[in-house]
């Protein structure tokens, strides 16, 4: 049968979601944390990149198994949320959140830091010496020039959370319409051996993420046109 | 309390920069000294770009003290960088009305009408794309960007460095402009004599992080303690009237106090200021008036120091007038053959005389 039966429609939902909600966050965290590593001279900038940079090496399991445990019940994230009466978060769709965040993480902030970098102190200077206070020049100048790190950025890490599976499966489950994402829903179709089930769900997989990248090259590449 | 007054001091990678110098509220002051001397520096500091210890007071209000430190961006200064640096993603327009736009409608003095004219941006402010601008061009954006700000001072980083000559020449015109039209300070920074003795009315002298000399331009370049009296292109300058066209011999005749100087001819009206700049070495010294020479300018002068120049040479500095000084560059065989001394009454004979 190659239709999308409602629980792998679901699915598919949810994925977009987690995507979306991922990016978004990553960008408000990533964004001052990139400029914070492109300008400061700190010696512990160096521990901070290399945290940063962690989930790159680290298997996706081992991350999400230290994020069960710290969210978890007797967790210290754990206690805290429960002390808040958020609740507990694994298992739940925040809680894929919060995972997707931190192992997406490198792959939002190096672009935008190597563009903060690219772009030197020089002209942040010049719009100093021509009266824009510190948020003007972030806003007027960093902002419009680091342009095609963003674009990276957001590239990056949309993709890197559709394709996720370890960490949500360590801290997120199986839950239908909570916490099961696509590449759950394929692993599913798989050990139950509906193949074409999963030959749907996996094609429309690598379909979108080709036209979402190539969606995003598209406008990258003309406004970096337009730009130069 | 009119004019700057600055002290700073700053480790460096290589020295201390530790320098003090106060320059007058009007006219353009050369911050001069070889590469590496800390002008640059010395500048950054001035703006606020760069922290040091010390104390800044612009026209008696303070930007920085042991307890005030004004951000840049709160300086009422225009600054122009050795690169012009212009905004990529801006239109060359944009670019213009940046820093206009950052200040209060009551402070803009200077107008984008009065830029465009004054700098010849005209043609370049319909053009959107800043990449389309030659290195000349760029800078000129750049300068009028900055005096849009309606600065009340303007600091410059060498800005012509990073320019080849042609654009060197196509720009200068307009500095020396700009030191007409506006009645601001302008801090120079440079390391290029020629560039000093044209635009300069009073140098700043800079060597490893220290201030080893302040003074008018004139005075300073006439003294033969310091430095620069012992570049390759030393001399002093004169600023001169144009007093007579001779059209016969396409000549024009420059009055100063202490004589005249007969040089090409000059467009300019009858009585405008000219200045021209004579090298220590188109100087010869006779003691007597030569007879029969085809130097046109030959002055009458007094010896007023005589400087020790490398090997088998020396300075001589005489006095033309009263206020007026004239390097020689001479071999000290001259010099004892002659018997030069310090006092004695001489023919100065000028081979040649730069106009700026």
């Amino acid at each position: 049968m190659a239709t999308l039966d409602p629980a792998d429609l679901q699915a598919v939902w949810l994925t977009l979601k987690l995507a979306s909600v991922t990016t978004l966050f990553l960008l408000l965290i990533a964004t001052p944390l990139a400029w914070w590593l492109a300008h400061s001279r700190k010696w512990y900038k160096g521990v901070v990149a290399a945290l940063v940079a962690l989930p790159l090496v680290l298997p996706p399991t081992v991350l999400g198994f230290y994020l069960l445990l710290l969210m978890g019940p007797h967790g210290v994230v754990g206690e805290l949320t429960t002390a808040l009466n958020l609740g507990r978060l694994p298992f739940t769709f925040y809680g894929l959140v919060v995972g997707s965040v931190l192992f997406s993480m490198p792959f939002a902030v190096q672009p935008i830091q190597n563009a903060f970098e690219a772009i030197g102190k020089r002209p942040l200077e010049v719009a100093a010496t021509l009266r824009a206070s510190l948020w003007d020049r972030f806003v007027s100048v960093a902002l419009p020039l680091a342009r095609p790190g963003f674009l990276t950025a957001i590239i990056l890490a949309f993709a890197h959370t559709v394709g996720e599976f370890g960490v949500v499966l360590m801290l997120g489950g199986n839950i239908d319409g909570e916490t099961r994402v696509l590449s759950v829903a394929i692993y599913n179709h798989v050990e139950a051996m509906e193949y074409s089930a999963a030959h749907l769900l996996a094609g429309c997989m690598v379909l979108f993420s080709f036209l979402v990248l190539l969606g995003l090259y598209l406008v990258g590449g003309r406004s970096a046109r337009v730009t130069k | 309390m009119s004019g700057i007054h600055t002290r700073f001091q700053m480790q460096l990678e290589s020295f201390v920069l530790d320098a003090e110098f106060t320059a007058p509220a009007t006219g353009v002051t050369a911050l001069f000294g070889p590469s590496g001397s800390g002008k640059t520096t010395l500048l950054r500091c001035i703006a606020g770009l760069e922290r040091a210890q010390g104390s800044l007071q612009m026209n008696g209000e303070t930007w920085q003290d042991d307890k005030i430190f004004v951000p840049v961006h709160q300086r009422p200064l225009g600054y122009v960088f050795q690169e012009a640096s212009l905004f990529p993603h801006l239109s060359v327009r944009a670019n213009l009305e940046y820093g206009y736009q950052r200040i209060q409608p009551a402070e803009r003095k200077v107008q984008m009408e009065q830029v465009v004219e004054w700098l010849g941006l005209s043609r370049l402010v319909e053009r959107g794309d800043v990449a389309s601008l030659s290195g000349g061009e760029r800078q000129r954006v750049a300068i009028g960007r900055a005096l849009l700000t309606s600065p009340r001072i303007l600091l410059m980083d060498e800005p012509l460095s990073a320019l080849d000559s042609t654009s060197k020449q196509e720009i200068l015109p307009y500095l020396e402009g700009l030191h007409r039209e506006l009645n601001i300070p302008v801090l120079y920074v440079s390391h290029a004599l020629d560039e000093v003795a044209r635009l300069a009315d009073h140098l700043v002298l800079m060597e490893k992080g220290r201030v080893i000399a302040s003074g008018s331009l004139r005075d300073t370049l006439a003294r033969l303690d310091l430095p620069t009296a012992h570049f390759d292109d030393a001399g002093t300058v004169i600023e001169a009237d144009v007093a007579q066209q001779d059209d016969k011999y396409h000549l024009t005749r420059l009055d100063f106090a202490g004589g005249n100087l007969w040089v090409g001819k000059v467009d300019r009206p009858f009585g405008s200021r000219v200045r021209a700049r004579v090298l220590a070495r188109d100087v010869s010294i006779a003691t007597q008036a030569p007879q029969g020479s085809s130097i046109n300018n030959i002055l009458n002068a007094r010896i007023a120091e005589i400087h020790d120049d490398g090997p088998g040479k020396v300075l001589v500095r005489m006095r033309v007038g009263d206020s007026q000084s004239l390097l020689s560059r001479i071999t000290s065989r001259s010099r004892d053959h002659l018997g030069l001394v310090k006092g004695m009454y001489v023919c100065a004979q000028v081979k040649s005389v730069a106009l700026m």
